[in-house]
């Protein structure tokens, strides 16, 4: 640690490591749920628990610190938010829809394999 | 007092990280699927960041940002590319 955090004001202190501390624990809420839960369209939820709520407190808990340091606003960190904030949703959009893809394919082949082995021609859905 | 406070802090928080980051590698080898295992590794890009940003708290400087930025960049193109990929098979048309 650098002597710079000895002359922080305590209540500055306290205050940007309750955010780090609860943005940390938000993103180990979220990992422990991907392990734990069942099936992927439940798995899909927990970790934009970290994604949302996890970097936001962690980038606040950094930028009042860096802010209050600098004695001006440091404002770098946004761009991150905002750039996690907007990205997160598309990308597991795509990830669900992929999962959804191949979820519907391998239902098919095996419904059309079971039509196959009992000589019954089974219609494809659209 | 302000400085240990914050010592142990970004302790506990690193500590917070590196367990949920290692939920994740779990999640990631064991996936029975190929998109859980790219929603283990857009997770352990996410907590890998917050780790970065946590390195740049505990060290006071501000480089640690530009770090943990190109990680998020990385993040979002590799699991849009890898979803694109489990999607059509193929990721550039």
């Amino acid at each position: 640690m650098s002597a710079a955090l000895d002359t922080l004001h305590p209540l500055v202190a306290t205050v940007v490591a309750l955010l780090i501390v609860l943005g940390a624990s938000f993103a180990l809420i979220g990992s422990i749920g991907l392990l734990r839960l069942r099936s992927f369209y439940e798995r899909v939820h927990p970790p934009t628990m970290g994604t949302t709520a996890g970097v936001g407190l962690v980038l606040a808990g950094s930028m009042l610190l860096f802010s209050v340091l600098a004695s001006r606003p440091v404002m770098h960190e946004v761009l991150i938010a905002v750039f996690t904030f907007v990205t997160t949703p598309v990308t597991y959009m795509l990830l669900v829809r992929a999962a959804t893809h191949r979820d519907r394919i391998a239902r098919e082949e095996v419904t059309h394999d079971a039509g196959q082995g009992n000589g019954v021609t089974v219609e494809r859905e659209p | 007092m302000s400085a240990s406070l914050l010592h142990y802090a970004v302790l506990i928080a690193q500590v917070m990280l590196a367990i949920a980051m290692a939920c994740a590698a779990i999640r990631l080898l064991r996936g029975p699927n190929a998109p859980d295992r790219v929603l283990a590794l857009d997770t352990i890009y996410v907590n890998a960041m917050l780790l970065l940003l946590t390195v740049g708290i505990r060290e006071t400087t501000t480089v640690y940002f530009e770090i943990a930025l190109v990680i998020a960049l990385l993040g979002f193109v590799s699991t849009a590319a890898l979803a694109m990929f489990l999607l059509r098979g193929e990721v550039i048309e």
